[in-house]
């Protein structure tokens, strides 16, 4: 890690938070549909994470992927013009927050069911490896996954198979509402290590840590070394979704929520770049937010007699149901 | 194991093992993955490891939900997975992966990708003395779900239906009844057509009444039709395609026959006779009620082989509902 990378990591960071502080208003304010789960607090893990990767290795996100998808390289503006169900998004209207994708960016989804992508991961990886091609998998979870039988199951695949798979816990200590002491047995990167993977923990809130334990795990996984585990001690600084904010729900320690905000990854980093630069980078990263809410309420929506558009390859005819 | 099944032994399971063979032949990114296809335990997946190699042909540990959304990452990724369930009833283990996920994220992503998978269920509905979890049939869930979804009823449209399902850019599913995967059948030759995906086939053409006959039951009618011969002149009807549905095949046949009877393995209630005898009477001109023979509501299989025997509708019952439709 080289100081010439901290204004990159600074600013994707910065970015992640100014969309989604933005995004969480307007889910609050209904321009959003349905609901969001803000990244807001976590951000050191994705930015540190991607910064490793190229455009062509795969991602696999969660129902908090908003960060992962723009660390990723995807386009703020598309990102929120899907977010706002319209045709500019990446799926046209038809996944909103819990299903961003950018295959172009090797961006596998975000997936509404925890745990899921694991599983995904590691055929992408396994489809890789038997090309011979050299992309690796991240495949990020919270440690409420840790609980889901299928993604221990998907440990087991990545390791007898040695698949080029970083799986990353993202430890922000609830699972939904359950405290992590209630919800996980034994401890996550433990469990991993039952797999055979080699696993480290790292603190989530510090980008550069981040990036250099994922560059180390990473420059095993490409070399062929097989599956590696990361766990980030991290934290939400918001609730589950949008709409505990909505309704006023709080099922946190206040002071504990206090003590992690002191632990916030962006300024922690930002001191470290000078008032001028942190500024400059602030500037024009609002700007870019600016930019991408102008565009996505500008954009078309979606035709109702569309509304099942996509779901199969050619002309499979579906029979009318309220759609005639 | 051997790789190709005799010339002297073409039935149903060879008509899917020589489907299996002639894929992955034609196309390198087709792979097979499930638990004991190395050995071809099934015998379905015979003679494929020795022709193919571990690299194309991967034994799995006894881990359904992973493997499943394994396919569909694999698929993500340019691949063509072949994913075979010994126990049709895993198909309730993996329901999310495949409805979930796999059937989903072509609409989900706004069609930025296709998931190629076929889940072969090489076994499904009763066996005859293998009680309540590996009994079921439960093809209509999948169709119910919009799940690209065929049982063939012949060794001819297993093999061109599973080669199909194979090049199909969707998930497909694949329910080869239990009781045809030791037929022979003496009407396949091993002849090399593949089956459209959704087109429907009149087995047996006839004037008085329409069967719609899915799966196993091809033979039952088949049976049921000729022993009433002297008497009604049944037309069968086989979807091949359960989902989606051929119904313009089905239109043209009631048109003609102006009566229905839907024989179908799958449980009453939401299942697959259902579907088509409610479209039958929204939509085609009957002279009688339609009728469907199917298991009852909610049906588990019990053990004892008697009671198995009763739950599953067979050439008895299809005769009784065709009697009650000719009334």
């Amino acid at each position: 890690m080289t100081s010439e990378n901290r204004p990159a990591l600074y600013r994707s960071m910065k970015l992640i938070r100014e969309f989604e502080e933005r995004c969480l208003a307007m889910a609050i304010a209904g321009e959003i549909d349905g609901g969001i789960h803000p990244y807001i607090g976590q951000e050191a893990v994705a930015v540190g994470i991607c910064a490793n990767l190229s455009e062509r290795d795969f991602i696999t996100s969660t129902h908090r992927g908003h960060g992962h998808v723009l660390a990723k390289g995807a386009d703020p503006r598309r990102l929120l013009a899907e977010l706002l169900g319209t045709l500019e998004g990446f799926n046209k209207g038809r996944g909103g927050s819990m299903h961003a994708a950018d295959m172009k960016l090797g961006i596998l989804g975000a997936n509404g069911i925890v745990g899921a992508g694991g599983a995904i991961a590691s055929g992408a990886a396994w489809a890789a490896k038997a090309r011979g091609d050299s992309e690796v998998v991240v495949s990020f979870f919270g440690d409420g996954a840790m609980s889901q039988g299928v993604l221990l199951e998907a440990f087991n695949l990545a390791a007898i198979w040695s698949l080029p798979v970083l799986f990353v816990c993202e430890n922000n200590r609830y699972a939904t509402s359950l405290k992590l002491e209630s919800g996980l047995a034994g401890g996550a990167a433990r469990r991993a290590e039952g797999f055979g993977l080699v696993s480290r923990g790292v603190d989530g809130m510090d980008v550069e840590a981040v990036e250099s334990a994922a560059a180390e795990l990473l420059e095993g996984v490409r070399a062929g070394r097989g599956p590696a585990f990361l766990e980030c001690e991290t934290y939400r600084f918001f609730g589950h979704h949008s709409v505990l904010e909505l309704l006023g729900v709080e099922f946190r320690d206040p002071d504990e929520v206090a003590l992690w905000r002191t632990k916030d990854p962006i300024p922690l980093l930002g001191d470290q770049l000078g008032e001028d630069v942190v500024a400059g980078i602030d500037a024009a990263v609002k700007e870019t937010i600016d930019e991408a809410v102008a565009f996505a309420k500008n954009a078309p929506s979606p035709d109702p007699k569309d509304a099942l558009m996509y779901l199969y390859a050619g002309a499979t005819a579906v029979r009318p149901g309220v759609i005639l | 194991m051997s790789g190709l099944p005799s010339p002297e032994n073409f039935g149903y399971m060879h008509a899917m093992n020589r489907a299996l063979h002639a894929e992955m032949a034609a196309d390198e990114d087709v792979f097979l993955l499930g638990e004991d296809v190395g050995v071809g335990a099934s015998g379905v997946t015979s003679g494929l490891l020795p022709r193919f190699g571990p690299e194309r042909v991967l034994d799995t540990p006894l881990s359904e939900q992973a493997f499943t959304s394994f396919g569909t990452g694999a698929a993500m990724a340019g691949k063509k997975p072949v994913i075979e369930f010994q126990i049709s009833s895993l198909i309730y283990l993996v329901f999310e992966q495949i409805v979930n996920q796999a059937h989903k994220f072509s609409l989900m992503t706004g069609g930025q990708v296709r998931i190629p998978v076929t889940y072969l269920v090489a076994g499904s509905g009763s066996r005859f003395g293998w009680a309540g979890q590996h009994s079921d049939n439960p093809y209509s869930l999948l169709a119910h779900a919009g799940v690209k979804t065929v049982v063939p009823g012949l060794a001819a449209d297993a093999y061109g239906l599973l080669r199909a399902a194979i090049q199909d850019p969707d998930p497909v599913a694949v329910f080869a009844p239990s009781s045809l995967l030791g037929a022979t059948d003496v009407s396949y030759a091993g002849e090399e057509d593949i089956v459209p995906l959704g087109q429907a086939n009149v087995v047996r053409e006839g004037g008085d009444l329409t069967v719609v006959a899915v799966g196993q039951h091809v033979g039952t009618a088949i049976e049921v039709a000729e022993s009433l011969a002297d008497r009604v002149d049944i037309e069968i009807v086989d979807p091949r395609t359960v989902y989606p549905f051929d119904w313009e095949c089905l239109r043209k046949s009631v048109d003609k026959t102006g009566r229905l009877v839907v024989i179908d393995d799958s449980n009453r209630m939401c299942g697959l006779g259902a579907e088509i005898v409610a479209t039958a009477a929204e939509e085609f001109d009957l002279v009688a009620p339609p009728r469907r023979v199917c298991r009852p509501d909610g049906t588990v299989i019990p053990y004892a082989l008697a009671l198995d025997k009763a739950l599953v509708p067979g050439a008895g019952e299809l005769t009784a509902a065709i009697d009650a439709t000719l009334k």
